[in-house]
């Protein structure tokens, strides 16, 4: 089946940001696609690099880019919720003036139209999050 | 993209407090560009998000309450307000702006884009959906 999974939830505050991460690793395992992982509302934050958690707790973001190395996913950050939120990559630094980028390995930034090009393109839209 | 399928956007939450009602319009407003079958739902208190005379002036927040009136143009002209959560709060339909959409197929009739269904009726609407954007 082909999937398109939307986490809407930052990591650490809320379970949904683990959920995703564990279904989608679940679904890839069982031969199922997934076509693209949108990250929106707080769920960007699941795409910074500074992420630096206690060393005996799992990396939320660095598991991801793993992830995506492993299967070629495409994990994309809605660029209206990632600006509002301070996650930047080279191009947003260059358009928006910042001095820094911060956007992990695997990770890109694009509209919402991913969102519905995913929902539309795939089997099934699955959400995580409030 | 060859297949339409039906979208339906579901708002449940008040229009201030959180950002999700804001980043709903803001989904509504692009997916608008993919030619699907679109409608959208507002229950609980997602009722509040359509209400007359919003005013945000004391608390800082952006007034986006008027974006509404410009769904029609967008092509967005199925909106469905759940009776029964209207009921719950004291609200009629009076209550709420009064939003429209020009047919094209009857020389640009202007028509009401506002439909109230009831609970059930909201859920047989939900159960023939492709796909659900929950806000």
């Amino acid at each position: 089946m082909k999937l398109t999974i939307q986490v809407n939830e930052g990591p650490y505050q809320h379970q949904a940001a683990d959920s995703a991460y564990n279904f989608a690793k679940a679904a890839l395992a069982k031969g199922h696609e997934i076509f693209r992982v949108f990250f929106y509302h707080d769920g960007v934050n699941n795409g910074t690099r500074l992420t630096t958690p206690p060393q005996d707790d799992r990396h939320a973001v660095d598991r991801w880019s793993e992830l995506a190395r492993e299967y070629e996913l495409d994990l994309v950050l809605c660029v209206a919720a990632a600006q509002r939120r301070g996650i930047v990559d080279d191009g947003e630094a260059e358009r928006n003036g910042k001095d820094a980028t911060n956007i992990a390995d695997g990770f890109r930034i694009s509209g919402l139209g991913q969102l519905i090009e995913g929902a539309v393109q795939s089997d099934r839209l699955v959400v995580f999050g409030d | 993209m060859s297949d339409v399928k039906k979208l339906m956007y579901v708002n449940r939450r008040a229009p201030y407090g959180t950002i999700y009602a804001w980043e709903s319009l803001e989904v509504v407003l692009i997916g608008a560009a993919f030619d699907q079958d679109v409608s959208l739902a507002f229950l609980d208190d997602g009722v509040y998000q359509l209400t007359k005379g919003q005013n945000t002036e004391d608390t800082g927040m952006k007034n986006f309450s008027a974006t509404y009136a410009a769904l029609g143009d967008y092509e967005v002209t199925k909106i469905y307000v759940e009776k029964d959560s209207l009921d719950e709060r004291g609200l009629l339909l009076d209550d709420l702006q009064h939003l429209v959409w020009e047919d094209e197929d009857e020389d640009w009739a202007e028509k009401d884009s506002i439909r109230l269904v009831s609970r059930a009726e909201l859920a047989d609407l939900m159960a023939d959906q492709d796909i659900m954007f929950n806000f």
